[in-house]
């Protein structure tokens, strides 16, 4: 077991973990974060999806022992920030959510999506959106979401 | 799935990676994890220990002079496809990187790593291989290069001898008026590729290279189709690529071949 120090969501947090531990698991098992989600574990699915070190990236073959010394942002960390709290108004108006389980690694990409694209066509948006994949809605109501945020910007 | 046990260790130097290796048959380096990381969770890799090379700095570098461009290693394809790195290519790096996987992948993916695992549906083999790209390789022996045709062997194997690492990739500056194709079939974003075609034409350089990306094997120079290309100009090339994918894939079925034939040309077509 080997100790680290990880920032998650702002604050240092000092940890022993085995190698092979996932970052995932470490939000999930040991710190409680349970908003971010296990799906595939191959990054494909894009439930895991986390910002490191300020950008998205998959937790689930991210070693926590590899992010000693980095930063991680969960969708628990995002309560101050006014382009998440757009998102998850947009998400609810245009239902772009059921279940819940993509949710959250969805909110982080389209959050990416805008910040670092802005206003783009759909089509854009729908390339930019293959990374996470949604079982319950049909992507219709995401996509709409997030043009309807990224309007303007 | 959760992977099976391993060790993990930080390399601060190209040399300091080396010995680790060496040290050990079953350690594996680690750069952005993005195609060892399913590997590991599968357990279709059970490595002893992890190098983690990805912060080496010599492996971060990236600088050019008037012919060549060399990056390193372990840049990832998000700052190829951001034009973080002066671009030689005309664009072709930053669109091959920009439709690799997706933005969470490219984040972290390097394209040494991506080289090195040689997914033969890859974008990085084939494209490398139509750029003229010569990788540098340090390894217990010392440094050496191999050209990237030459580079992939097959699925999932390369040149690279035990103990060696891919530390930068240098690329031919692309001449003024040079122009480049390339394209994926793949059913959705992101996804490994069904076929690829990839064009370089540098007439200033005397360069044509037409490739043939996402076979069962290395990628597959079409040396008929480029001189075609060299001395009739796209369309021409374009009329006889039918013909040499028979011949390099006498073995894949029609509809394979036709995935084959419409990806160079649709690549071809960009050049037009």
């Amino acid at each position: 077991m080997t100790p680290i120090s990880i920032t998650v969501n702002g604050r240092g947090v000092q940890a022993l973990v085995e190698p092979r531990m996932q970052l995932a698991e470490l939000l999930r098992d040991e710190l409680g974060l349970t908003g971010t989600h296990l799906g595939c574990e191959q990054g494909v699915c894009g439930a895991c999806t986390v910002l490191l070190d300020g950008a998205p990236a998959r937790s689930c073959i991210a070693y926590a022992i590899d992010c000693d010394g980095s930063e991680v942002v969960t969708i628990e960390g995002f309560a101050d920030d006014p382009l998440m709290a757009e998102l998850r108004e947009a998400f609810a108006a245009h239902h772009g959510l059921q279940c819940g389980f993509c949710t959250s690694g969805m909110l982080i990409t389209a959050r990416d999506i805008v910040a670092r694209l802005g206003d783009v066509p759909e089509a854009r948006i729908r390339e930019e959106l293959a990374g996470n994949l949604c079982r319950c809605t049909g992507y219709v109501g995401i996509v709409a979401a997030i043009r309807a945020v990224a309007a303007g910007k | 799935m959760k992977p099976a046990s391993f060790d993990y260790a930080r390399a601060g130097s190209v040399a300091e990676a080396v010995a680790m290796l060496a040290a050990d048959d079953f350690a594996r380096p680690i750069a952005g994890g993005q195609s060892l990381g399913p590997m590991l969770n599968l357990r279709l890799a059970r490595p002893s220990m992890l190098i983690d090379i990805k912060r080496i700095p010599e492996l971060r570098a990236a600088d050019a002079d008037g012919r060549v461009m060399r990056i390193g290693a372990c840049r990832t394809h998000a700052e190829i496809e951001d034009g973080v790195i002066e671009d030689m290519t005309h664009g072709m790096l930053a669109m091959v990187a920009g439709g690799i996987a997706y933005r969470a992948v490219r984040n972290r993916g390097t394209l040494g790593g991506s080289v090195s695992h040689a997914d033969p549906a890859a974008d990085w083999p084939c494209a490398l291989v139509a750029l003229g790209a010569t990788l540098v390789v340090h390894g217990p022996a010392g440094e050496r290069r191999i050209a990237a045709e030459g580079f992939v062997l097959g699925a999932y194997a390369t040149a690279l001898q035990a103990g060696e690492i891919v530390g930068a990739i240098e690329l031919p500056r692309l001449q003024p008026g040079a122009r480049w194709g390339y394209y994926k079939i793949c059913r959705k974003a992101g996804e490994f590729a069904s076929a690829i075609g990839a064009v370089v034409l540098d007439e200033a350089a005397g360069v044509a290279r037409v490739v043939c990306g996402a076979v069962d094997g290395p990628p597959i120079p079409l040396t008929v189709t480029a001189a075609r290309l060299r001395d009739s100009g796209p369309e021409g090339a374009a009329a006889i690529v039918s013909d040499e994918i028979d011949r390099v894939l006498p073995h894949g079925d029609a509809i394979v071949r036709q995935l084959h034939t419409v990806a160079v040309r649709r690549a071809l077509g960009q050049v037009a």
